[in-house]
């Protein structure tokens, strides 16, 4: 009943093409916004900051980068914390060896470095198709793992990799409180998200669908390969390198190579398929779905073991987590195999018949 | 050139236990079109089951030879992974057929979490021996010919021949049986040999029992090797430039494939790796399974990609 597009008459060009065509949803996002940057804060405590919300909006942003790749341009990467990985280290040169140099262009530059390494990795996709790409991206990643940990230069000269920032400012603001750091990250995440959307929804996002659908075929039609398949590494890498870079500077504060492991990729690319291939929305659903579960299993097994009188060990709790973990993976992708978003919209095409369905 | 040879065997013995490995990978890919990243949780889900069987049998039923409680240990786990097949293709696979790529790898990813949890809270997480007596000392070859001879690992030559036998088996197997021609069939085209009475369910149980039969021996071979424990499941990481480069879907390219990365892992390590700092085997490999598919896209012996629109 609330929710119809009923009597909303486009006039104009730019009424057609706007982001959210139907009123009541730009309601709904603008609320949402607001309920982000100033909602939140009054509710939300220290330990969810440092531990949910902070991770989620930073995985938000890098699953939207991965998916720019792999859900619209349809190019499944195994890599993506490599990327990361290169971000954090590169802006982590620059933080270092440019004194001064304000945070938001350390990131940008961060971003720059992935963009550059992506694009390199990205270059046998012209060649090497699906499966055998997905094991070609493992490449960035191990070379990744080996060129942090072994190449001193570029951490500096520390031990082991492992690297610290610290006093952070943002135009001229200390982020010392979780709140600063997470309206940070959040504003960020909201820009490029805007950007990102309208990429995907032009010219060159329409390439990187046609290349997706059927590749010989977009060529066929005038799509140039090389350009569609790199541009989409290089605008993919440069959103994770600068996630990246968030995930090390505002998250973790001091990081190790191994912060960046090939378990993180494959967190990554869980995210994109069970929020859902190719959709924005999809991104923030699997983001949080991936960051919260672990944290939600190991709060509520032991409160179980309470419950059943079952004492779990630390160690039982872990794995009880990863088969709990893996089996939720598995029945989520045969119940829902297209992701969350998938869901997000049949339940808003239902909501447009209630309470008079066919 | 003593020091050369010696890198090289090394390496070629390295690379046959790759290929032990990759022929899981590849044995599923054939039959199922399912990249199966579950592969290295299915070795160290057999390897544990192995060692621990071959720890608790003699204290359950009083067998005193260490000969008859590890064959025990090895029929037990063995059975255990049939098992773990026949859940696999009933809760999993069969829901998600003709589903995408990528979906069908992130559910074996899923499959992959859910051995390694299972496997460990059953098993215990700690590192387990597996003793099948094999000798541990490593010999002298060839030391008329040159000065010092080469220094060949026992174990190492134990295990390349007991890989080779497994692959002849295989071969036998797929090229001689029926069910053999009936997985080809099936790797051949899905529809083609349902359309003729093949099964499909029960062949994608025997398939991956196959692979459950090979994740275990690679498993005792490598647990007796390093001992059983969770960084097992990083071998599947280390096999996977093996399978690209052989091809998705060439049991032989496996075997080649193992050998070529296994040989280029020790040899760019030895006379590379000083030059950069060292530990460069991993990445190497992937390099190296590049390189070889950007001249041939499907791998060595993979089947010729055709695009149609």
């Amino acid at each position: 009943m609330l929710y119809r597009e009923n009597g909303q008459f486009k006039t104009s060009y730019r009424s057609d093409q706007q982001i959210f065509p139907i009123a009541q949803d730009r309601i709904a996002i603008a609320l949402l916004v607001a309920f982000a940057f100033l909602g939140v804060p009054l509710l939300a405590s220290e330990y969810l900051y440092t531990s949910i919300l902070i991770p989620f909006v930073i995985m938000s942003l890098a699953a939207l980068g991965v998916n720019v790749l792999v859900g619209y341009c349809g190019q499944i990467s195994l890599g993506s914390a490599a990327f990361m990985a290169v971000g954090a280290y590169g802006a982590y040169n620059f933080f270092v060896r440019v004194p001064g140099l304000p945070l938001i262009p350390t990131l940008i530059l961060g971003g720059l470095c992935a963009m550059f390494f992506g694009i390199l990795f990205g270059l046998p996709s012209l060649r090497v198709k699906g499966l055998y790409l997905a094991v070609a991206t493992l490449a960035a990643q191990f070379f990744s793992d080996w060129m942090f940990l072994r190449v001193k230069w570029l951490t500096n000269d520390s031990p082991s990799g492992s690297v610290s920032v610290t006093q952070l400012k943002v135009l001229g603001m200390a982020l010392d409180t979780p709140l600063a750091r997470y309206l940070f990250c959040l504003s960020l995440l909201v820009v490029i998200a805007l950007l990102v959307k309208n990429l995907v929804r032009g010219a060159i996002g329409r390439e990187w669908m046609a290349i997706r659908d059927m590749d010989v075929a977009a060529a066929v039609i005038g799509i140039r390969p090389m350009y569609a398949k790199l541009s989409a590494f290089a605008v993919s890498s440069f959103i994770i390198g600068v996630a990246g870079a968030l995930w090390a500077f505002i998250h973790l504060g001091s990081w190790e190579p191994a912060a960046f492991s090939v378990e993180l990729s494959f967190r990554l690319l869980f995210m994109v398929i069970i929020g859902g291939m190719g959709s924005i929305m999809g991104s923030f659903f699997g983001a949080g779905f991936i960051v919260i579960l672990p944290i939600a299993l190991n709060r509520l097994l032991p409160a179980i073991g309470d419950l059943v009188g079952v004492e779990f060990s630390t160690t039982a709790v872990s794995h009880t987590e990863l088969i709990t973990f893996g089996g939720l993976i598995v029945w989520f992708l045969i119940v829902e195999p297209h992701g969350l978003a998938k869901l997000w919209s049949m339940g808003k095409q239902k909501l447009r018949l209630w309470p008079f369905p066919h | 050139m003593a020091f050369f040879l010696e890198t090289l065997i090394g390496g070629l013995m390295a690379g046959m236990l790759y290929s032990l490995v990759a022929l899981g990978f590849v044995l599923i890919y054939k039959a199922s079109g399912v990249f199966n990243f579950a592969q290295g949780a299915m070795v160290l889900f057999a390897a544990l089951a192995m060692a621990r069987f071959a720890e608790w049998f003699p204290a359950w039923t009083g067998i005193a030879s260490p000969v008859l409680a590890n064959i025990l240990a090895f029929i037990a786990a063995g059975a255990l992974m049939f098992v773990v097949a026949w859940l696999v293709e009933r809760l999993v696979l069969r829901h998600l057929v003709n589903q995408e790529g990528a979906t069908l790898l992130m559910a074996t990813l899923g499959i992959a979490y859910f051995l390694e949890g299972i496997g460990q809270s059953l098993f215990g997480s700690d590192i387990y021996p597996i003793d099948i007596g094999m000798p541990k000392d490593p010999v002298f070859l060839f030391d008329t010919v040159f000065p010092g001879g080469i220094l060949v690992n026992q174990e190492d030559v134990i295990a390349a021949g007991i890989a080779a036998a497994l692959v002849l088996a295989l071969t036998l197997f797929f090229q001689k049986t029926t069910t053999g021609r009936a997985l080809r069939a099936v790797a051949d085209d899905h529809q083609a040999a349902q359309s003729i009475g093949i099964p499909l369910g029960r062949i994608w149980v025997i398939v991956w029992c196959v692979a459950g039969a090979v994740a275990l021996v690679a498993g005792m071979i490598w647990g007796s090797k390093l001992g059983v424990q969770f960084s097992l499941t990083t071998i599947a990481l280390r096999a996977l430039p093996v399978v690209i480069l052989g091809g998705l879907t060439s049991v032989p390219g496996a075997i080649i494939g193992g050998l070529i990365i296994g040989v280029g892992e020790k040899l760019s390590e030895v006379y590379l790796g000083p030059y950069v700092g060292g530990g460069i085997e991993i990445w190497f490999a992937y390099v190296l399974a590049l390189v070889f598919l950007l001249f041939r896209p499907q791998g060595l012996f993979g089947e010729k990609i055709i695009d149609r629109v």
